[in-house]
């Protein structure tokens, strides 16, 4: 196929349904519009839904009761709006129901602002809603990886029954790039992914089984066997960490006397001012992480050279993944953190002016 | 011996967690008697609330899910456009429906959803130990109104069947009460043509059920009944609001 220019919104919104999404609920909210009037659009000429609800939190309980009847369901919004969907990530994580969740990250507290930023990572990756949980959570960096994300994301949903979140930005949402998409799921193959799930979500009882009694549920209300219950998710999530951590390294080699530590949009403006000072003759390594959860923290580890003095963590925010890259080095070198917030991206020269100063 | 009374299909054996003489048991089997009747029980499907009728999605005989407080509409919603066709149905009492989830009934009835909705009213909190409702009467004592409700400061109860009324999309709204077995034998008639209805996909129906809650309301079974006619039917009067298929329009 060939490429396609194209907003990231838009791209994921297309993605999503090439990937099988015949169920999208969504509340409109700045800067993910693009997204929602894509599937107001497109979604009837694939006979599959499309819904306005009448808020986030409709729209996310509309997803749980999709997802419960087994069916590839997707939301999604902006900083705020996705706050406000916290509590049916919940539900949806305790009844380990598939869904995909993507967040346009705009800036915050409160109602911020609607420029691009990376303040959500906390939310995103240490629950944000009540309880034990973790939801899967993808960040992409271009448009391309924002589309290729979304096929992803729903199989990492039915393959653990887990929500995925796809954590983007007003960057990435509003950015055009040229896209290429894979092929659309056929309708076989869509209505074959729809009863992959019938030994325990909501169906028909086709053969009339006295017997048949699927719950969606996420309530245990004897202590013991939430325990278990609780224990078991982590045993899932222990699988996901073995499983699932993705990354990409750029410029890593044993001769790095900095790592540099990006995720998203961040990681696209580091790389410019990384590839620039090592054209200039310094030796600097990039990673980047892809699943932020499960977070690649041995991978971190291991990408810290014999002659590296720092590592650098560069964020749209104030230091959130930050923490879970001082827990990555372990205090084997010191790590520095510079952000920006207020919804402002950074541009290559002042990265490259912060790094420089290491030397 | 010919068997003339039995437990519905639509009933699993688990045992009701409800109080002595709570009506929900009544409600739960005219439902389920109804599912039976029409033959619905392999394509039926259900969300339980929050509130004492949280474990609803293990008293039913078919695939149920259980909702986050007040979200039942928009869960059966998501449920209904997933699997259309499935009938689906909620059931919640009224802090759940009439509360925390007034955005959610006020616009699936809006959209006209494909579902049926069974709403218990009996003015209190039960489930949380008997804190006021948005139903709860004038001047009525609960743990949170412990001088009675004041309709200066807490305004008025909300009369849903009327709010809903207002609507253009529903297809079919009736108040019935469980307070005798003559309204109880309405009250079927009520939840029956609900159930059939939805059958036929006609549109969003729903049925209110004034009850009662003998436990937080301090008052015996038998009593409470007597206490909800004189108190609760003046202010929530039963009757048809909307039914689209015998041409009543409100």
């Amino acid at each position: 196929m060939s490429k396609v220019l194209m907003k990231g919104n838009e791209a994921v919104a297309k993605a999503a349904i090439n990937a099988g999404c015949r169920l999208y609920f969504a509340y409109p909210i700045t800067p993910q519009s693009e997204l929602i009037e894509y599937m107001a659009k497109m979604m009837p000429t694939v006979k599959g839904t499309f819904l306005q609800a009448e808020s986030e939190v409709a729209a996310i309980n509309m997803v749980y009761g999709a997802a419960g009847c087994g069916k590839r369901v997707m939301t999604s919004s902006s900083s705020p709006g996705i706050s406000l969907k916290m509590e049916g990530i919940s539900y949806i994580a305790g009844a380990e129901l598939p869904a995909v969740i993507v967040n346009v990250q705009r800036g915050g507290p409160g109602l911020g602002d609607i420029q691009p930023a990376q303040a959500d990572y906390f939310q995103a990756t240490k629950g944000g809603g009540h309880g034990d949980y973790h939801c899967i959570v993808l960040a992409p960096s271009s448009v391309q990886e924002f589309a290729d994300m979304a096929s992803d994301a729903f199989d990492l949903a039915d393959k653990y029954r887990n929500p995925v979140m796809i954590l983007a930005d007003g960057m990435l949402g509003q950015m055009m790039e040229p896209v290429e998409f894979k092929a659309p799921k056929t309708d076989a193959e869509i209505e074959e992914l729809g009863h992959q799930h019938e030994d325990w979500c909501i169906c028909p009882n086709q053969d009339g089984d006295a017997k048949h009694h699927h719950e969606i549920n996420s309530l245990e209300i004897d202590p013991l066997v939430l325990e278990k219950h609780v224990n078991d998710l982590y045993k899932k999530y222990d699988v996901i960490i073995a499983n699932e951590v993705r990354y990409e390294t750029h410029k890593v080699k044993d001769d790095n006397e900095i790592l540099v530590v990006a995720f998203g949009t961040a990681s696209r403006v580091v790389r410019s001012a990384v590839d620039e000072l090592n054209a200039e003759g310094h030796s600097i390594g990039l990673i980047r992480p892809i699943t932020v959860w499960p977070f690649p923290y041995a991978e971190i580890a291991k990408a810290i050279g014999p002659k590296v003095k720092k590592v650098y963590v560069f964020e749209l925010n104030t230091g959130q993944m930050l923490e879970d890259v001082k827990l990555a080095v372990n205090g084997k070198v010191p790590v520095d953190f510079w952000g920006k917030v207020g919804g402002i991206v950074f541009t290559p020269a002042e990265i490259k002016a912060k790094l420089e100063a290491c030397f | 011996m010919e068997v003339i009374a039995t437990r519905p299909q639509s009933f699993t054996q688990t045992p009701f967690t409800y109080c002595p003489g709570c009506l929900h048991g009544v409600a739960h089997r005219l439902i389920a008697e109804a599912v039976d009747e029409f033959g619905l029980i392999n394509k039926m499907t259900g969300v339980a609330p929050v509130g004492c009728s949280v474990f609803a999605y293990k008293f039913f005989n078919f695939d149920m899910a259980q909702a986050a407080h007040g979200r039942a509409p928009a869960v059966a919603t998501g449920m209904k456009r997933a699997r259309p066709d499935m009938h689906v149905f909620t059931y919640q009492g009224d802090g759940d429906l009439a509360a925390i989830g007034t955005a959610e009934i006020i616009h699936a009835a809006n959209r006209g959803e494909h579902i049926s909705v069974f709403f218990v009213n009996n003015a209190i909190y039960g489930m949380t130990g008997g804190q006021m409702a948005p139903t709860t009467l004038p001047e009525m004592k609960t743990t949170t109104s412990p001088y009675g409700r004041k309709t200066d400061d807490i305004g008025f109860p909300i009369r849903v069947c009327e709010l809903l009324s207002s609507l253009v999309a529903p297809y079919y709204i009736e108040r019935v009460s469980l307070l005798s077995p003559a309204d109880i034998i309405k009250a079927k008639k009520a939840v029956n043509k609900a159930i059939q209805y939805n059958k036929e996909g006609r549109g969003f129906t729903f049925v209110e059920f004034i009850s009662t809650c003998p436990t937080n309301w301090g008052i015996d079974p038998i009593k409470s009944r007597e206490w909800a006619k004189e108190n609760m039917l003046p202010f929530f009067k039963p009757g048809c609001f909307r039914d689209k298929g015998e041409g009543v329009e409100s």
